[in-house]
């Protein structure tokens, strides 16, 4: 693990992504804490004040603190799509295992439906289960999580086939263990390493679906402050107060940079093939 | 290509387009706790929600609900629009043709540009173009499509005044300004693609280039355009198509966004139209559509990949 951890932080994609990720990191832990006004407290006076000494990165048409607000966004945007993730993680590798596990027509059936179920575009489908949900944050990150397992299910199997092979694998199924046993207890735990590597660079595309989802109106609700919303929010003063969609747009670009570096480097950590 | 093969892929799509539709259905009217309720709105009257039970067949026992609808829209008949009273089907095939067309003009523009700049990359490796092309598929892959159109917007519709902000013309009525209208959707659609494909296409070439075949080549003394054309890019292209065919996926879910921004009357933006309006049937058409526009353009990645690849052709 330490060992990995070096390696990652001497790919040049890798050290990158990991100090980008530091700062994304400390400002959802102490953002609140530096803000300098209530992300939603108003003031019609202030109304798209230009970016200057009051206002750094300026104010919203309701005269919202620009720089509060996306401090305060952080967490809205960031945790949740980890927390996506991270579940649509585990599910995906859930049924991965078992179709490995069970092998033959088992196999064949429930690879062919996942590959089914890819047929819908990602977005669609997050888009489908969060509106039938009902708009919100919970919604929305249950969406991503959805629309993320299949494809992690599909990694996991591969891996898992290998798993399969292992001696241990074998002894377990000659001590009589039950299925369900092998599957959680023995294949799950050391097929996982593998995935959660290849899961990293999906954080990056979960953060771009969550604000997607509440820029669209399905997820985060006004007045929340959240990254996606707060472009949406912007989009009609384009001419007036461009800062007002550029400064949350690019807090987005910058986040889903730094988990696509980390993930490249993660994946060149883990495989050395020399120099691509 | 063996007709076995076919068969296989055209009965495995039968089954994905059947799959997908017990999908949408599930999500859209029986994962709902009461598909009136949703459509309806709480305040609905009594009357209005017993009417609505009642045509929606809710009473019915679920697997027959789903066997109502999908036999019809296996007829073609996909219901009429809970808001506009019109057949959903021939409305979500013209907004499908727009879109389609949004998407073929970002494809081609996609393969003009990405293509050569991967080989150029990978020619010039570690240089300071190999460089630029990094950082902007970086930027590519990791600035959602709302925010690279807003970009798009601020920047060429705004502050320069290039291109109109937003809004569709047929180019079949105005051919010009129809395709003004087009410039800033497709550029924003085929940001995402160039990233993914130029990079793509960078690693491909890098590996080949590095292949025994490719020294032979250069050691029979070959010109180096006609081994880049014949050795190089042929075989650093079969990977690519696949590739491309995947990305066709984020494509479709791109232009749901795209088409909201510029307000381009295509299938996404009628699909969010009908989210928003709770409009079940065009919901289920919408996205039933969708997913089969997708299946089809896998299937046809798929023969042109058996087709070019003769390691598949007479395996």
């Amino acid at each position: 693990m330490v060992e990995v951890t070096r390696r990652l932080l001497r790919t040049p994609q890798g050290a990158l992504g990991a100090a980008v990720l530091a700062v994304v990191a400390l400002v959802c832990l102490f953002g609140p804490l530096i803000a300098p006004y209530d992300p939603e407290q108003m003031d019609f006076l202030g109304r798209f004040a230009v970016p200057g000494a009051h206002h750094w990165l300026g104010a919203d048409q309701l005269g919202r603190d620009e720089m509060s607000r996306l401090l305060y966004g952080a967490r809205a945007t960031v945790p949740p799509a980890l927390l996506a993730t991270l579940a649509g993680t585990l599910a995906g590798a859930i049924v991965g295992t078992l179709a490995a596990f069970a092998g033959g027509r088992w196999d064949e059936a429930i690879m062919r439906t996942i590959d089914a179920v890819m047929a819908i575009p990602g977005l669609l489908i997050a888009l489908l289960v969060a509106s039938t949900l009902g708009a919100g944050e919970g919604g929305a990150l249950l969406a991503i999580a959805i629309a993320f397992a299949p494809g992690m299910a599909r990694i996991t199997r591969s891996v898992a086939l290998a798993v399969r092979q292992e001696d241990y694998v074998a002894a377990a199924i000659a001590r009589g263990e039950t299925g369900l046993r092998i599957v959680f207890a023995e294949m799950l735990p050391n097929a996982l390493a593998p995935v959660v590597v290849e899961s990293t660079i999906r954080v990056a595309f979960a953060v771009m679906l969550m604000a997607t989802l509440s820029f669209l109106g399905v997820g985060a609700q006004p007045p929340a402050s959240e990254w996606g919303l707060m472009v949406s929010d912007g989009r009609g003063y384009l001419h007036d107060a461009p800062w007002l969609v550029i400064v949350p747009g690019l807090a987005i670009g910058i986040t889903a940079i730094g988990f696509n570096l980390l993930g490249d480097g993660l994946r060149d950590a883990l495989n050395p093939r020399g120099e691509r | 290509m063996s007709p076995a093969w076919l068969l296989r892929r055209l009965l495995l799509m039968a089954y994905t387009l059947l799959v997908v539709s017990i999908l949408v259905f599930a999500i859209t009217q029986i994962l709902p706790a009461d598909a009136a309720v949703t459509m309806l709105g709480q305040d609905a009257t009594p009357a209005a929600l017993a009417a609505l039970r009642a045509k929606l067949g809710l009473a019915d026992p679920v697997w027959l609900q789903f066997w109502h609808w999908f036999s019809a829209v296996l007829r073609g008949d996909f219901g009429i629009s809970m808001r506009t009273g019109l057949p959903v089907g021939p409305t979500m095939l013209t907004a499908l043709s727009r879109s389609l067309l949004l998407a073929v003009c970002s494809l081609s523009l996609m393969l003009v540009i990405a293509i050569p700049l991967g080989v150029l990359a990978a020619l010039r490796q570690g240089r300071a173009l190999d460089l630029a092309v990094g950082l902007i598929s970086y930027l590519g892959i990791s600035l959602p499509e709302f925010v690279t159109a807003t970009l798009v917007l601020v920047v060429l519709a705004d502050r320069l005044q290039w291109l109109p902000a937003t809004g569709y013309v047929p180019p079949s009525e105005h051919l010009l300004d129809g395709i003004r209208h087009l410039v800033a959707p497709v550029l924003t659609v085929s940001l995402v693609l160039i990233a993914h494909v130029s990079r793509m296409m960078r690693s491909e070439t890098i590996d080949v280039l590095a292949s025994d075949y490719v020294l032979a080549a250069d050691l029979k003394g070959l010109a180096p355009p006609t081994v880049l054309l014949r050795h190089v890019m042929r075989n650093a292209l079969l990977p690519v198509i696949s590739v491309v065919a995947l990305d066709v996926g984020y494509l479709l879910g791109g232009i749901i966004v795209v088409e909201e921004i510029f307000a381009i009357p295509g299938i996404g933006r009628a699909l969010l139209v009908a989210i928003q309006n709770r409009d079940l049937p065009a919901i289920q058409a919408g996205a039933l559509i969708m997913a089969a526009t997708y299946a089809v353009v896998n299937l046809l990645a798929d023969i042109a990949y058996a087709v070019l690849d003769p390691r598949l052709r007479y395996g």
